[in-house]
């Protein structure tokens, strides 16, 4: 048995959430509408109709560009790439080719350093459904802004995919904002290409592309499965040639659906109806993009010194992460006027506490402030209350106190439980423990 | 009254002293297609359903499209069978810009099929018929629209051109046609062709006429990316200015070109010093280079265009596609394909960039150039069938102006011995049109194009 090294690329497409369509006035946003409600001459390519790029679109792509440490490109064209398919109603998707908004990027992610090829942009296709015996298209997709991330073969293990894509989902969707990003409706769609090697310094002569995977569970497990699959074929001495596989989620396996021989020839060349563009450095440079999750990441551990895996933990939900700045300003304060003194620690419980609750509490932010704020200083009246309700349980529970106090201690995992059931807030346990332990001499 | 031969503009001045209606003179133009197109065959769809329409500045004036242009409500067929039932949902641009102007649209006029050629010979519906002499034919791809206007079953009409298109039907049937730069007039809505190189434009009996549909049609469309900013002038004002220029004469130009036309060319060049033009001989890029790169642009674009002819959204499938339509997507689908871009596609973009620049050269010495529409006139039906690139020959003149984006008007500047009319071609520089008609305009009020078209119109009375 040789020992083979993973080498996988990707491909990733993007639905931007601009307003209208790549090339016309259409609505992008095309979920829950009637079918062939959502579309025009031109994204239905009709006879006559005329591409008009979507400036948003373009700037888009120009920040997801820059976000991956792509170098901008001045000047930059559309393309037609041909080929016939029902859902294609021009019989060419307008693409980019070889003058992309974006190229040569370097990403890191979780302290490693992935290339970016290029990022380029194009529209998406119709859709067909399939009912009975009839094939129907719906158009309302056709011509939505879609955005085309190429990487390097630089990834070596699933794991590291899986990583690298939530992350660049979260980028994407939360800090860039120029996606809905939602894996279920299909707005991001992921192809790695997958090949095995024995020397890291040779690429293989062949590459499995994977196509259409939504969903970052399924993409990792499509990997695992390729890899052991060319492992074994490998073994056996058995050479791999350039395919195109699908990947059936409810088997888990993958299946071939094209091989190189059938290869298509887009005959790609440029798109006669878009002019050439062109965007002067100055431009470029004035597109400013927000403060990512890597940077985000360093300015939290750095300025609030906490665990840099729960900042790690934090930096998913961008509410959560203005919800923990604003509640550590005031609780900065709070400490101020009230002479508490103040400690890192605090920090720490805060963010312990943001992470453990769910983004719908943070939403009521008042209230949730308030749970906060009675976590981190239970008041007197607090503990005045507690003892109240301990009081009733054990007066509810004569029985259980009865048995506890014939030596079935436990009996007293079931007092806590119904405090705890009273209390209705989060409290340390031990602490309610040792209150009712207390509770409990006093009345033998 | 006599409406016979009648202008655009001398027509509004009828209805403005309401000494005639619209609706009159619509009916006066629906009477002759009736009377002559049997026989020529320039209209496919006649719209006979008169909707008033007072608005400046046709003021009700009925005007014909080529049949590659979209209207709602009345079909439009690219003369191919494939379309031969399509009602498109929108008005082109240049239709919308027609009718918010008080135009009418009389009807649909036949072409080459998918613009593909030079006589109307490959429409599905019949080869148009020359009105000069019916066993000829009229020129093409818009050889209705020519064939319309020459014989007056029209006052003026739209056509479009890639590379010749309007100028050299225009040059064989003996009237005005104009085709402004790339880019000037909105292609929304006109049924693509060399999608570089497509560009619509007004043919009609006089300059004046020609220069008033340019002021209409023209100026740029947010629905075509293509098209070009700066308002146009008003070319109805700038041609009457009168202006001098110095023009060219490109010695390649002249080569392989019928004597007669040679004859004429030089009749007319006495005719513009008269009017004191001053003209000085220039070098072009032989016009023979253009052949190659039009070829190749051409056919590959089309060949990407047609791919939309699935039979599935609208129209019917790709079996109604005739010869001339599929030899040309099967040549630009191999000057497409991997391996053979570089050697077709990606070289006549270079010697298209050759082709600019040289003009550009040329522009710095000379205001404008001028040279015969056609090396030959009118051709016998038929005679297509004998030259696999027949379309390449006979618009070798038009093709490097074409491909160069440049403006350019073909006017009648005489018969031959045989009574067939003969067209010169004067281009200008890039987006200079008001130049080009102010040229002609004045070559037209010092000859009225010796009068040819009275003599045509007398075979085709009312």
């Amino acid at each position: 048995m040789k020992s083979y090294i993973p080498i996988i690329g990707l491909e990733i497409h993007v639905e931007l959430n601009t307003k209208s369509k790549m090339f016309c006035q259409c609505e992008a946003n095309y979920f829950n509408l009637e079918p062939n409600s959502n579309i025009c001459p031109v994204c239905l390519g009709l006879p006559g109709a005329l591409p008009v790029p979507n400036k948003k679109a373009i700037y888009y792509a120009q920040i997801i560009g820059k976000a991956l440490g792509c170098k901008l490109t001045t000047q930059s064209k559309f393309d037609r790439k041909h080929y016939f398919y029902p859902d294609l109603p021009k019989g060419y998707q307008i693409s980019q080719y070889d003058e992309p908004l974006a190229i040569n990027g370097l990403s890191e992610i979780s302290n490693k350093k992935y290339r970016i090829t290029r990022v380029h942009l194009e529209e998406d296709t119709g859709k067909l459904i399939h009912k009975e015996n009839k094939s129907l298209i719906d158009f309302n997709r056709s011509g939505v802004p879609l955005v085309e991330i190429v990487t390097e073969p630089d990834f070596h293990s699933s794991e590291e995919v899986k990583t690298f894509l939530e992350m660049l989902h979260l980028i994407i969707q939360q800090y860039l904002r120029v996606s809905n990003a939602n894996m279920e409706q299909g707005s991001m769609r992921l192809e790695p290409n997958i090949s095995l090697t024995n020397n890291i310094n040779r690429l293989p002569d062949y590459k499995i592309e994977l196509k259409n995977i939504n969903s970052f569970r399924y993409v990792k497990k499509a990997i695992d499965y390729e890899i052991e699959r060319q492992k074994k074929l490998l073994n056996e001495n058995i050479k791999i040639s350039f395919e195109t596989r699908g990947y059936d989620e409810n088997k888990n396996i993958t299946f071939s659906q094209r091989v190189k021989e059938e290869a298509k020839d887009y005959r790609y060349f440029p798109e006669p109806d878009i002019p050439v563009m062109t965007f002067d450095t100055d431009y470029l440079n004035s597109i400013k993009i927000p403060e990512l999750p890597n940077e985000k990441l360093k300015y939290l551990t750095n300025k609030y010194k906490i665990r840099e895996s729960d900042a790690f933990l934090l930096i998913k939900s961008l509410k959560k992460v203005d919800f923990f700045e604003n509640i550590s300003k005031k609780i900065t304060n709070y400490c101020k006027n009230n002479k508490i003194e103040f400690d890192y620690i605090t920090y720490q419980k805060i963010v312990n506490f943001i992470v453990n609750s769910k983004e719908q509490e943070i939403e009521s932010s008042l209230v949730f402030e308030k749970k906060i704020i009675d976590f981190l200083f239970p008041k007197k009246q607090n503990i005045g209350i507690t003892q109240q309700i301990i009081k009733n349980v054990l007066n509810k529970n004569k029985k259980a106190v009865e048995d506890y106090n014939n030596g079935k201690e436990n009996v007293l995992m079931y007092i806590i439980g119904q405090v705890l059931r009273e209390l209705k807030t989060k409290q340390n346990v031990n602490e309610i423990k040792s209150l009712i332990l207390n509770n409990l001499k006093q009345l033998q | 009254m006599n409406l016979l031969n009648k202008t655009l503009i001398e027509l509004i001045k009828l209805i403005k002293t309401k000494e005639i209606s619209s609706k009159e003179i619509f009916e006066y133009f629906i009477k002759r297609i009736k009377k002559y197109n049997k026989n020529l065959n320039s209209f496919i769809t006649i719209n006979e359903n008169f909707i008033a329409n007072n608005r400046e500045f046709l003021y009700g004036l009925p005007i014909s499209l080529k049949d590659n242009i979209c209207t709602k409500n009345i079909r439009t067929t690219a003369s191919s069978n494939v379309l031969k039932n399509f009602i498109s949902p929108y008005n082109a641009t240049i239709v919308e810009k027609i009718l918010n102007s008080g135009g009418i649209i009389l009807g649909k006029n036949n072409m080459d099929a998918w613009a593909h050629g030079s006589s109307t010979e490959t429409s599905d519906f019949g080869p148009t018929k020359n009105p000069w002499d019916k066993t000829r034919s009229p020129g093409g791809s818009s050889g209705g629209c020519t064939a319309a206007v020459a014989s007056y079953l029209c006052p003026a009409a739209i056509g479009t051109e890639t590379a010749g298109s309007i100028r050299q039907p225009a040059s064989w049937s003996g009237t005005v046609g104009m085709k402004p730069t790339y880019g000037r007039v909105s292609r929304y809505g006109i049924i693509a062709m060399g999608s570089s190189l497509d560009c619509p434009g007004p043919i009609t009996s006089s300059v004046e006429d020609s220069a008033l549909l340019l002021n209409i049609i023209g100026g740029i469309d947010k629905y075509d990316a293509t098209s070009i900013s700066p308002t146009p002038s008003n070319y109805l004002l700038e041609i009457n200015n009168k202006k001098t220029f110095n023009i060219g004469i490109p010695e390649e130009y002249f080569e392989n070109v019928d004597k007669e036309i040679i004859k004429n060319i030089e009749k007319a060049i006495q005719v513009l010093k008269s009017l004191g033009h001053k003209f000085t001989k220039i070098k072009l890029l032989h016009p023979k280079y253009a052949i190659s790169v039009y070829t190749i642009i051409q056919r590959a674009e089309v060949s990407s265009n047609l791919s939309r002819y699935d039979g599935i959204r609208f129209a019917n499938d790709r079996t109604f596609f005739g010869k001339e339509a599929k030899k040309r997507i099967m040549l630009g689908t191999y000057a497409l394909s991997q391996g053979y871009y570089d050697k077709y596609y990606k070289k006549a973009q270079t010697v298209r960039s050759l082709i600019i620049s040289d003009f550009n050269k040329v522009f710095k010495k000379v205001d404008l150039i001028l040279a015969p529409t056609t090396p030959t006139t009118a051709f016998k039906l038929g005679e297509f069938e004998k030259y696999p690139f027949f379309g390449e020959l006979m618009d070798i003149l038009n093709e490097p102006s074409s491909i160069a984006g440049l403006p350019s008007i073909s006017i009648p500047i005489g018969l031959t011995k045989s009574n067939l009319p003969i067209g010169m071609q004067i281009i200008g520089n890039y987006l200079n049109e008001e130049s080009i008609l102010n040229c002609a305009n004045f070559f037209q009020k010092e000859t009225n194009f010796f009068d040819i078209k009275k003599t045509l119109l007398k075979q085709y009375p009312d």
